[in-house]
């Protein structure tokens, strides 16, 4: 049986966070990664990142998973696992884990959980052909092993997502035969839609796909205009051929060890579905149960590295580790998060926010 | 390419037409159609399948997508080999 102050799930921009600034306040952390590699979401993210100096604004995702991952490992209070997928939370607490193959146990006092988000997938027909993916998987061939996915390449999605990774494909000389959005209008930054636009890429706002077509693999869509109930208009489908399809229509938290744990879950569409109740702490609704990131709500990888720290400092200091400095860095990290969440893209995941989040506590 | 053949639970080759027929039988929840036809219990676990049956059965009860209950999460969250078992406790 492993014992650690802190057990932090997952190695994304939350966990690398919450592990940092936890080990760095003087407490035990123990790290484990699901992948064979640290920093999530992050390697992939070759773009530049928006907000202010202190989320990292204006360097790409994947220097900041270089600092973070260094950062980490530079600190003698963390205990790295990579390979080590977490199987189940028990109610005494302790905690079973899949490491390299063998099965250990561990009983951390607290526990962080920053599992992340997995992508959501839509029904249509001939979805299983070969050439479609997932905006993660687009983003993992091209940006982590060097492979282009398809020559010719439809993207469903114009969220943020969509936007950033269909320009990510054009730098990767790929050719983006064009953006379907569902919605009447483009959800993600202006300044990435602005981008593609200029470089000729149509944007199909009120679309949607109808079927995917081919023998073997994909060779053409189908797409079709969508009425003000966003249903299909008949008569306005068009073929579009391409050998490649991305889908980038959301995702979800991937919350099942919360579920395991018994952490009071609510339904919040705004934030991708079922997220943990917590205080304004990242406490859920279990004593000794935090969470950070996507897992207790889809948002930007800006937010969630700044939920992460939060998380870290105050599990932290609630074992005994307080920084001198703590008050002051907890309030900074606090109006950094309100900063990012106070513009007009913002709307949305305030409003899934006011739901989950309970009154703060002393 | 009829609608009924859309693959919706990939791990298991569960068909868009055999989980209507599952809610067409009065099944309203994904517990109860997990345990009739296998969909979400592959290595997957259900991420991929469990958002597109809920939108089915709440498509077909006019049910709200936040009323559709989960079906409860267990251990393990991820399949593991027996071997790793059989070895016991690395750390015990």
């Amino acid at each position: 049986m492993i014992t650690t102050e802190i057990l932090v799930i997952g190695a994304g921009p939350a966990g690398l966070m919450a592990a940092i600034h936890a080990a760095e306040a003087g407490a035990k952390v123990l790290l484990v990664e699901r992948a064979d590699r640290l920093g999530g979401q992050l390697i992939k993210q070759t773009h530049k990142f928006f907000g202010s100096k202190a989320e990292f604004a204006g360097e790409r995702g994947m220097d900041i998973a270089e600092k973070l991952i260094n950062q980490s490992s530079d600190i003698s209070g963390i205990t790295i696992w990579k390979n080590a997928v977490v199987l189940g939370i028990y109610p005494d607490g302790v905690v079973t884990i899949s490491y390299e193959g063998a099965f250990c146990t561990a009983r951390p006092k607290k526990i962080i959980i920053a599992t992340g988000a997995s992508e959501k997938t839509m029904a249509f027909p001939n979805n299983d052909l070969p050439g479609i993916y997932g905006a993660g998987a687009v983003q993992t061939l091209m940006n982590v092993h060097g492979v282009i996915p398809a020559k010719r390449i439809l993207m469903i999605g114009a969220g943020n997502i969509g936007v950033i990774v269909a320009y990510q494909l054009l730098q990767a000389g790929v050719k983006v035969a064009g953006i379907v959005e569902a919605a009447p209008q483009v959800g993600g930054y202006r300044v990435h839609a602005a981008k593609l636009q200029r470089h000729g890429v149509p944007i199909y706002t009120s679309h949607s796909i109808q079927s995917a077509h081919g023998d073997s693999c994909l060779e053409g869509v189908t797409i079709s205009k969508l009425d003000e109930q966003w249903q299909p208009i008949d008569g306005s489908e068009q073929y579009i051929a391409v050998d490649g399809l991305c889908l980038a229509v959301g995702l979800s938290p991937l919350t099942e060890l919360l579920w395991q744990a018994g952490c009071e879950m609510k339904f919040a569409a705004e934030l991708g579905g079922y997220v943990p109740l917590r205080d304004a702490n990242m406490k859920t609704s279990h004593e000794n149960i935090y969470v950070a990131g996507d897992v207790s709500g889809v948002e930007e990888a800006s937010a969630a590295m700044v939920e992460g720290k939060l998380a870290g400092l105050y599990v932290a200091s609630v074992l005994g580790h307080k920084k001198d400095s703590f008050t002051k860095e907890f309030q900074t990290a606090k109006s950094q998060l309100s900063a990012l969440r106070s513009g007009p893209a913002s709307v949305k995941i305030c409003t899934g926010l006011s739901k989950v989040v309970l009154e703060e506590v002393g | 390419m009829n609608h009924n053949d859309i693959i919706i639970c990939r791990c298991e080759d569960i068909t868009l037409g055999e989980i209507r027929e599952q809610i067409a039988q009065g099944k309203h929840t994904l517990e109860e159609i997990k345990r009739a036809c296998r969909s979400g219990m592959g290595p997957c676990q259900g991420r991929t399948c469990a958002p597109l049956i809920v939108n089915e059965i709440a498509k077909a009860t006019g049910k709200p997508v936040a009323q559709i209950p989960l079906p409860t999460f267990r251990p393990s969250t991820s399949p593991i080999k027996m071997a790793s078992l059989l070895g016991g406790d690395k750390h015990d």
